[in-house]
């Protein structure tokens, strides 16, 4: 339980790029979407969902599952490319994305299974999760809630109303990530406005914060197995992240916040991601 | 007799919490003016406090719901219309969570406390939400028994009361039904239509009416969203004029409603009486509302007016 195996991880890493290639799918074809963001998140995604969530795909209402919620509902992208290959739904139905008529609407609804709540509008996720990890509680419940932030989303001053009231209520079986890739739409967060010295933050508002590479796997997994049970507090989990992870000309480009690739950029970034899965497979060899 | 509907309300919440432990309460620093001390008192463990922080309140209460609660989210109509419009537009009203909000002291019952704590906008923007219904009980006898029915009902609400307390209308084996107005009063020459705190007003208007020879209809509308068409129809075909009254503003309220409806299937002559589009002036609830015309004999006055007119 303590650490993966390399085959683990590389499986891990195959899926990741597997992800991404969907990702640009999605966003190409629909002409719509978040690319930095849902690009930066994919790790995130990945791990919690097929090593850490207890959740059943093929009973996406089970009781005793495990929430999560994608409170930066801009990065649906990743979260419906890795809910269709745990199953919860059939994955050529992302073919539909953002089209006419669809359930795959371009933030989470709830009419796509495995989606807890309908979100988009930033600064909603925390409060939700706070009300699931109450419930949990009220029902002596042992999942977890899981809520995934975006950085640019913690200008949001609703967020810390729910932070402090986690804390108040001692929501140990709660846990935050925040996709922390640095932009947000306008620019730098630091620029925009000032997050730093985020951990610090969090810290004071009564969480028990953990700081992460967000890229990779097994630091991921170690932190998130490692969260201690009981502690009277909530989880807080800096994810350092890259928006655009994954493709060359896309990392850390703030443009590229909801850039839409052209044909050559598509061609290229697939290229890429090709390239990845190669170089994985023949260091696989060695 | 008088009563303020926010007490009967968390009264008969507390005893139905009695026999069915999926209720939840949930508010914003807002246990006394929501009369919801004693639910917090008697079961602790399934009351939430999350401070002065109305967002967190509705988003809370929507995560509460999701896991199969049946969340009731208690506070100020002037907050609970405003400061977490979108929580109920998206984590409640989209989302489809069982959340009932229980909006108090609406329309002008904080009355001197000024436009800050008034809430004359609410019923036209919750209307506007889809998958929310918008009701606003007369009396703390119809807020009392409807809470039954909104149990069993899995939609979200959003139900304004006042503060203050106002007469008795009903009866306690009268039986209420969302989506179905009640004719207080028949009548041939008129119809006034009124929502909420006010409808006792109307009734009493009617009366006025009655020895003016004017024969005044009435129909409580507390159930604003689903509007109750059917009666809206029979109104205006059988008495030919409506008049609207309600402690809101006059747009996109329950006279919105009615000219909507009225307006596409058989359109009739209407007064929509309620707060013009201004600021209200100073005073108690009373004062404000027969400053606005809204007291029994303001209510009257328009009417015997538009009679006078001859039009």
């Amino acid at each position: 339980m303590g650490a993966l195996t390399r085959h683990e991880v590389l499986e891990l890493k195959r899926k990741a790029i597997e992800i991404r290639k969907m990702i640009l799918d999605m966003i190409y074809k629909a002409k719509s979407g978040h690319t930095g963001g849902s690009l930066s998140s994919v790790e995130i995604l990945v791990t919690l969902f097929y090593k850490i969530l207890r959740v059943k795909p093929e009973d996406p209402n089970w009781e005793d599952r495990d929430r999560f919620i994608l409170s930066k509902g801009h990065s649906v992208e990743a979260y419906y490319a890795v809910l269709a290959d745990k199953g919860f739904f059939p994955k050529e139905e992302l073919e539909t994305y953002c089209k006419y008529g669809s359930r795959l609407t371009g933030h989470p609804t709830r009419k796509v299974p495995g989606v807890e709540v309908n979100t988009g509008a930033l600064g909603h996720g925390l409060a939700i999760g706070v009300g699931m990890a109450l419930a949990g509680k009220m029902d002596g419940k042992d999942y977890k809630v899981y809520v995934l932030m975006g950085d640019g989303e913690l200008d949001e001053g609703s967020v810390w109303e729910a932070a402090q009231v986690a804390s108040h209520y001692s929501l140990d079986n709660l846990i935050g990530i925040v996709d922390r890739n640095r932009l947000q739409i306008s620019g730098h967060t630091e620029e925009v406005l000032k997050l730093e010295p985020l951990s610090k933050r969090w810290e004071a508002f009564g969480w028990n914060v953990l700081e992460v590479d967000g890229h990779d796997f097994e630091s991921l997994y170690k932190t998130f197995v490692s969260i201690p049970r009981e502690t009277g507090k909530p989880h807080l989990i800096i994810a350092n992240t890259i928006k655009g992870k994954g493709i060359s000309f896309i990392e850390g480009r703030v443009e590229w916040h909801h850039k839409v690739p052209s044909d050559e950029e598509y061609r290229k970034a697939i290229e890429e991601l090709e390239e990845q899965l190669k170089t994985l497979e023949e260091g696989d060899m060695v | 007799m008088k009563v303020a509907l926010r007490k009967t309300i968390g009264e008969r919440l507390l005893e139905l919490a009695k026999q069915d432990e999926k209720i939840v309460v949930v508010t914003s620093d807002a246990r006394g003016s929501a009369a919801i001390a004693d639910f917090f008192k008697v079961f602790p463990e399934r009351s939430i406090e999350v401070g002065i922080a109305e967002q967190t309140a509705a988003g809370v209460a929507a995560g509460l719901a999701l896991c199969g609660k049946k969340a009731w989210v208690f506070g100020p109509a002037c907050f609970y219309s405003a400061r977490n419009l979108e929580q109920i537009k998206n984590d409640i009203a989209y989302s489809d969570a069982n959340v009932k909000i229980v909006a108090v002291s609406g329309g002008v019952s904080y009355g001197p406390l000024g436009s800050t704590h008034h809430a004359l906008h609410d019923v036209a923007v919750m209307r506007a939400i889809p998958n929310l219904k918008v009701l606003l009980p007369s009396d703390a006898v119809l807020a009392a028994a409807i809470l039954e029915q909104l149990l069993k009902d899995e939609k979200p609400v959003y139900m304004r009361t006042g503060r203050n307390p106002v007469p008795v209308i009903y009866s306690r084996d009268e039986k209420f039904e969302v989506g179905r107005a009640i004719t207080l009063k028949e009548g041939n020459d008129i119809t006034i239509i009124a929502t909420g705190e006010v409808v006792w007003r109307a009734l009493e208007a009617a009366k006025i009416l009655e020895k003016e020879g004017i024969s005044a209809r009435v129909i409580d509308m507390f159930t604003v969203k689903p509007l109750d068409e059917e009666a809206v129809f029979r109104a205006a075909r059988e008495t030919g004029r409506i008049v609207t009254v309600e402690e809101h503003s006059i747009f996109g309220g329950l006279g919105g409603a009615v000219a909507e409806f009225l307006s596409q299937n058989l359109p009739t002559p209407m007064k929509i009486l309620g707060i013009p589009d201004e600021y209200p002036v100073t005073g108690t609830q009373d004062e404000v509302l027969k400053h606005y015309g809204l007291a029994p004999e303001g209510i009257a006055k328009t009417v015997l007016e538009w009679f006078k007119e001859g039009n």
